[in-house]
């Protein structure tokens, strides 16, 4: 009988998995020793770093959206029906439509979510380019924002850390262009006690701030948003006013990982190196849904979809998995509208940022296009 | 120190970003009162911000111990 793989999670991680396996399996598939496929809640794909170029209107909904069947090698199967249940002993994905997909291997992509809802206020009093809609309605507010002060809050977890920077870059470059930027206060916050969590993109932040007047605050976690004062309160007994409040709310992991008992923080408890879930031999995950203390990026799921399904290949091959992950992240970071850099690390290698340039910029903004061919397992 | 029992341990150890406190501060919020939790942590940095964050939300500092190539912060929360 042919060995069974489910991967649930139609976004980067789980799509990506889905293409580089098929591709390495192509034989196992043919001969009909292996089926493989992907289950999602929606049949469409959303490149979710567009949400951030959105929120200034440089992105488009038919430029970051494709249909997800599209994007997938035709010997996957793929169907469209939400994980409502996971039974991890005897093997089987419960499927909102009442079907029953049975697995050999099961494989989780199922990302991670910003949850306004923990913060009191929030919702009411606050904006976020964490998703299609938030991005959308906070881009009329940028656009029409004359004077004032612009707050920036970062709840924790969040995936894409280097978001909260490049967004304060982006806004001072854009009111810079637009001629206003002298009547609006840019204040930058982050929770812990410097301006990013990679020390050598903190320090370079700090001369970037001075230069471009940029006021920043540090030990700052979000606890109640006040939205008829207008005013933000934080667990370190700050309280700041806003004209604007752009938040990262604090983020959860996909109600599945709960609701299947899998774990009661959301987090998929994973292992390091080889990417299985503890206790299930069968059971792997990747992406934003584990619980490792690395940094939620679709480039962090890039990595780790190779390792999986490296992994699931010689488990099939060879009877055992022999590929590790080593904590690897690539990010691109914007340092305004027109200047990009990037930094690497993995869990042995510290982080060590190029110096700005246009170029990386132009790299980051190929990259934007050329994502749909690297979910396509082509890069 | 050696007493110190954690409820929860946090392996923060070869994170970069974002970070043992980051780990903690994500933690302590599923956390409950009266739960002790141990960061894990191979950034010495740590040894000093953790409980400088501790402070000044007002959890409690339990101490540190010092493994050589890692750091076991202890740190209650209370409120
Ligand atoms: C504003 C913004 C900017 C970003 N910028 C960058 C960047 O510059 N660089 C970078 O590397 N990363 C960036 N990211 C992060 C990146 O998008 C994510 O880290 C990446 O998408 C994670 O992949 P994933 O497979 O874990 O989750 P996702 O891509 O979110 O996919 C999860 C999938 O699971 C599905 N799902 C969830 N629950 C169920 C269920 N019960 N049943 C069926 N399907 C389910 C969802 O519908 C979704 O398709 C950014 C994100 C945002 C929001």
């Amino acid at each position: 009988m042919a060995k069974r793989i489910i991967i649930v999670g139609g976004g980067t991680g789980g799509t990506m998995t889905a293409n580089i396996l098929a591709s390495k399996l192509d034989s196992e598939i043919r001969n009909g020793q292996v089926t493989i496929t992907l289950l999602s809640d929606s049949p469409v794909h959303v490149y979710q770093p567009a949400f951030l170029y959105l929120a200034f209107d440089r992105f488009y909904e038919d430029e970051f959206t494709r249909s997800e069947r599209d994007l997938l090698r035709p010997e996957i199967d793929f169907v469209v029906d939400k994980t409502t249940g996971i039974d991890f002993k005897s093997c089987f994905v419960q499927g909102a439509s009442g079907k029953k997909y049975q697995y050999d291997y099961l494989v989780l992509s199922t990302g991670s979510y910003p949850d306004p809802s923990a913060i009191p206020g929030l919702e009411k009093g606050g904006d976020w380019f964490y998703t299609q809609e938030g991005a959308k309605k906070l881009a009329k507010k940028i656009a029409s924002f004359e004077k004032g002060r612009i707050l920036l809050s970062v709840g924790v977890p969040h995936k894409c850390p280097v978001a909260p920077l490049e967004v304060i870059f982006m806004l001072n470059d854009y009111f810079k262009a637009k001629g206003i930027r002298k009547n609006i206060e840019l204040y930058y916050t982050y929770p812990i006690a410097r301006l990013h969590a990679l020390e050598p993109v903190a320090n370079w932040a700090v001369g970037m701030f001075e230069k471009e007047g940029i006021k920043s605050e540090t030990f700052f976690n979000m606890e109640s948003v006040d939205p008829e004062k207008k005013t933000l309160s934080t667990l370190e007994g700050s309280e700041v006013p806003y004209d604007l409040l752009i938040a990262i709310p604090p983020h959860k992991g996909a109600d599945i990982i709960v609701d299947s008992g899998l774990s009661k923080s959301g987090w998929i408890p994973t292992d390091k190196q080889t990417l299985k879930v503890t206790g299930y031999d069968n059971v792997y995950a990747l992406g934003d849904g584990t619980d490792l203390p690395i940094s939620k990026a679709g480039s962090t799921a890039h990595f780790e979809a190779d390792v999986v399904a490296e992994n699931l290949t010689s488990e099939i091959k060879s009877g055992y998995p022999a590929h590790f992950y080593d904590g690897r992240v690539l990010c691109f970071i914007e340092t305004g509208l027109h200047e990009g850099t990037y930094v690497w690390f993995s869990y042995t290698t510290p982080p060590n940022p190029a110096p700005p340039s246009k170029l990386i910029h132009w790299m980051k903004l190929s990259f934007n296009r050329i994502y749909w061919m690297a979910a396509r397992g082509l890069m | 120190m050696g007493e110190i029992k954690a409820d929860k341990t946090i392996d923060a150890r070869g994170s970069y970003c974002p970070g043992p406190l980051m780990e903690l501060i994500k933690n302590v919020k599923s956390a409950n009162v009266g739960e002790i939790l141990e960061v894990l942590s191979s950034d010495e940095g740590s040894t000093k911000d953790i409980p400088e964050w501790v402070d000044k939300v007002g959890h409690e500092n339990l101490g540190t111990v010092n493994h050589g190539d890692y750091s076991s912060i202890f740190v209650k929360k209370v409120k």
